[in-house]
């Protein structure tokens, strides 16, 4: 079931946004196709396989690459001598900054190796079997060193060192010993000692979470041809063809113009896809083996190992509330893994944590650590799940300890224009309240929940967007037709969503543009399709690109018509002046006779409007296999403008999804000497169909006033609210309240049996 | 004058000062100037003559990629944040 609730002006004004045309790269899709990285075929195209470590923790004392180098079939062998030396400079990947050094080191170990999976070292061949043969002949003897698998562990002053350079930095200040703590950021607003002062009512829980992967089923994969003459092209599945152009250059100490990236069909990607892995190794063993295209392709097992899973965590809140339930202060810290090198999402984590609330007196203080597991890379609202699931499960007791309906409180302390974030800046026109009273007046919440062993949960979400770099083109065809050139990856249909922001402004049908994802030298430079950006962002370049095309198109009936262009009115598809008629078919068709009609444009969107949602959820938990089976689900987002309601409905379904199998089931298990025990699908349990209920979406529209259709970025905030609702609903079903992810059956039984 | 919220992590140099007002057309001003009223912030907040990486400048509730080259009104509240990334 699906409802939208319009908060302002009425979507009737649009006569393409709000509509439902089917997807222009559908077809492709269901018919098998489209084409993938894995799908890539050329002459002459050799195999690459990754030797990856056994170990989470080793010095590299020798690595002897002889045997497997006289290895019939085997065409070129790398390892990190093979990688230029790139220095200290930062790498902006469009989404966060990562030291080059640190990127480079963890593409192919160098010194060290620091989590089990780590590459060591790459071999090309005239098959996938003679690759795979070669890695075994490759000889690295190491040097254990012990294993940091968890915080507590890793924030000891006496722990052990993963990154012998490593201070700690503090807002410009770098501390002076070995640490494993990266980085510390502090967000403080009003006076604490006040605030808690006021509290009629504190509750105060540590939470730990799990190390969690984003699960996309399309693995890692790349392609690489280092021609002769210098110039590199690779076809690859990434969330951003430049940002994966930039990554290559900086890494391989190239000019970036001499490198084409060919985005692939992009099987997901969640955020784990902004991050090159496989790309300069392929692109090294192309040059190595005479210039010869080399394709590699990651296994289950190495996707897991190897790539960007996101934090696990130690989160502490105490948050308390006046007896008439106004929070009055809440302080927060918490510890997120980064993985073997600097840049968990901790910071996100701590805009998300308090995000949904006017708290005036408030401290949140944030630690980025290294620990021996892979380099978290972000996931979907990177840090918010497990952010709002503490802060979300304390409201709720508060909310019991005070006698308060959960959304009578949210009420009482939503954010709204005005009020402050945690780090400071006040919030323009948000539309959180209005998502708690979309629940509150959903036919779900209205319907009480009976029977044993069953709860009800609610809880909130925050996700902040972005904007980003876009630029688009388009020629209109003699026969109306319109073809617009976008760089921007399509993981969840943006070609649609952006082609038809761009008719709507043409004032043409959706079906009459057709837009192509292009390479890296076809298009300008885009920003990579994350951070719940693309509709928002590239949406708005292809709106502006539709003024730009119609401006002209004007100019050019004008002429025709011997009129001034003010005297040539446009709309709803048709140019009229003076009595005179004509379709934007027919002027296409007759302005295309004297030359072609063309257009770009480029924006670097900022008043990307943050997204706000509630979630309900009912469970019923058995109490002899501690099994949790979900009911019913039903969030209510603020979408800004919902451009094409099936994708955001299907965005929301999706964010859910991944959120209940975060809360529920999902986890990374090493066993004490750092070894991931469970790198397969079967064992890494993701949620599947029958795990899942229809989940239920209200589409709240309070548009962003920031972009000119109102859109919202609305990809990431559905993952953060499942895990503090499932908890808060679980809490209600069975009386146990679970401070950690995943609240498994096992924990949940843990948990009945502690309380007797 | 602009309202500068300084970070907390650089209230050591402002005696616990979390706000202030100062003049300027750009932020590389009212840099210039919170320096010149708290010795060392400077070099916090800019690195190699830019802003440093990792921070954004909000200015009246927008965040700005023009970093120090941002132009500010008189009445504007300016914020240094942690730059954040999505996925």
């Amino acid at each position: 079931m699906t409802e939208q609730v319009m908060e302002e002006t009425s979507p009737t004004a649009y006569k393409v946004i709000g509509t439902r045309p089917l997807r222009h790269d559908g077809v492709d899709k269901v018919t098998g196709r489209a084409l993938y990285g894995a799908d890539i075929q050329m002459p002459g195209l050799l195999y690459g396989k990754v030797l990856r470590s056994p170990h989470a923790h080793a010095r590299i004392r020798r690595i002897d690459v002889s045997r497997a180098a006289h290895l019939p079939g085997v065409k070129a062998i790398v390892t990190a001598a093979d990688m230029p030396q790139v220095g200290d400079k930062l790498q902006e990947l469009g989404e966060g900054a990562i030291g080059l050094k640190y990127l480079s080191a963890n593409l192919l170990a160098t010194d060290k190796v620091l989590y089990h999976g780590h590459a060591v070292a790459a071999v090309a061949a005239t098959s996938a079997h003679i690759a795979e043969e070669a890695l075994a002949l490759i000889e690295v003897e190491y040097e254990l060193l012990p294993p940091v698998l968890d915080l507590v562990t890793a924030m000891q002053p006496d722990a052990p060192i993963l990154l012998d350079d490593l201070r700690t930095s503090e807002l410009g200040r770098r501390g002076e010993t070995p640490t494993n703590i990266a980085e510390h950021i502090r967000f403080q607003l009003g006076d604490l000692a006040r605030g808690f002062a006021e509290a009629a009512v504190i509750v105060e829980r540590a939470f730990t979470t799990s190390t969690v992967h984003q699960g996309y089923i399309e693995p890692q994969n790349a392609t690489a041809l280092w021609n002769s003459d210098g110039v590199l092209t690779i076809w690859t599945s990434t969330q951003g063809a430049h940002s994966a152009r930039e990554q290559v250059a900086e890494l391989l100490q190239l000019p970036s113009t001499r490198i084409k990236v060919v985005p692939m069909e992009i099987g997901g990607g969640f955020g784990g896809k902004i991050n090159v892995y496989l790309e300069p190794i392929a692109a090294l063993l192309s040059r190595k083996a005479g210039h010869k295209p080399v394709k590699l392709v990651m296994s289950r097992a190495e996707v897991l190992m190897a790539t960007g899973p996101t934090s696990g965590s130690i989160i502490r809140v105490k948050m308390g509330a006046t007896k008439e339930g106004r929070i009055c202060a809440a302080e927060v810290w918490m510890a997120y893994e980064a993985g073997a090198f600097p840049g968990s999402p901790v910071g996100s984590g701590m805009n998300v944590i308090l995000a949904p609330y006017r708290i005036e007196n408030l401290l949140i203080d944030g630690y980025d650590v290294v620990v021996n597991k892979p380099r978290a890379s972000a996931y979907r609202a990177p840090g918010g799940t497990n952010a709002a699931y503490a802060a979300e499960t304390v409201i709720d007791e508060l909310c019991e300890k005070l006698g308060m309906d959960p959304l009578e409180f949210r009420l009482l302390n939503g954010a709204q224009e005005g009020d402050r974030r945690a780090d400071g800046p006040a919030y323009r026109r948000i539309g959180y309240l209005e998502t708690v009273r979309a629940i509150q007046q959903s036919e779900h919440y209205r319907t009480p929940l009976t029977g044993p062993n069953r709860g009800r949960g609610v809880a909130s979400g925050y996700w902040g967007n972005w904007g980003g770099k876009s630029s688009v083109s388009a020629s209109v065809n003699a026969d109306g037709l319109v073809h617009l050139v976008e760089g921007s990856t399509d993981i969840g249909g943006t070609r649609t969503s952006i082609a038809m922001q761009l008719a709507e402004t043409l004032g043409i049908r959706a079906e009459d543009v057709k837009p192509t994802v292009v390479d890296t030298d076809s298009v300008g430079y885009n920003d990579v399709t994350g951070g719940s950006r693309t509709t928002f962002g590239t949406g708005w370049a292809a709106y502006e690109l539709g003024r730009k095309l119609k401006e002209e198109m004007i100019a050019r009936v004008a002429e025709l018509w011997e009129v001034a262009p003010e005297q040539v009115s446009y709309a709803d598809g048709v140019f009229t002046a003076d009595g005179r008629r004509m379709t934007f078919k027919e002027a296409a068709a007759r302005l295309n006779e004297d030359r072609p009609i063309m257009a770009s444009a480029t924006t670097h969107a900022q008043e990307y409007g943050p997204g706000f949602a509630t979630h309900c959820v009912d469970v019923e938990v058995d109490p002899e296999t501690g099994k949790v089976t979900i009911l019913r689900y039903t969030a209510a987002q603020d979408v800004g403008r919902a451009v094409h309601p099936s994708y955001v409905e299907g965005q929301i379904q999706g964010g859910v999804a991944q959120g209940i199998g975060w809360a529920l089931n999902e986890e990374y298990v090493y066993d004490e000497q750092g070894h991931l025990l469970n790198a397969s699908l079967l064992d890494y349990r993701m949620p599947v169909a029958p795990d899942l209920p229809m989940i239920d979406t209200i589409l709240v529209e309070v548009p962003n006033p920031g972009h000119p259709y109102g859109v919202r970025g609305v990809g990431e905030v559905p993952i953060v609210p499942p895990a503090g609702a499932l908890a808060n609903a679980i809490y209600h079903a069975v009386g146990v309240r679970l401070t950690r992810l995943p609240m498994s059956p096992a924990r949940i039984l843990e948990a009945l049996w502690a309380k007797g | 004058m602009a309202t500068v919220w300084i970070p907390p992590l650089l209230r050591d140099l402002t005696a616990g000062v979390a706000q202030t007002t100062v003049t300027g057309e750009k932020v590389r001003d009212l840099i210039a100037a919170l320096d010149a009223r708290y010795p060392g912030l400077a070099d916090r907040l800019i690195e190699d003559g830019e802003l440093r990486r990792g921070i954004v400048v909000v200015i009246d509730g927008v965040a700005t990629r023009q970093g120090l080259r941002a132009r500010v009104r008189p009445d504007s509240e300016i914020h240094f944040v942690p730059a954040v990334g999505g996925g």
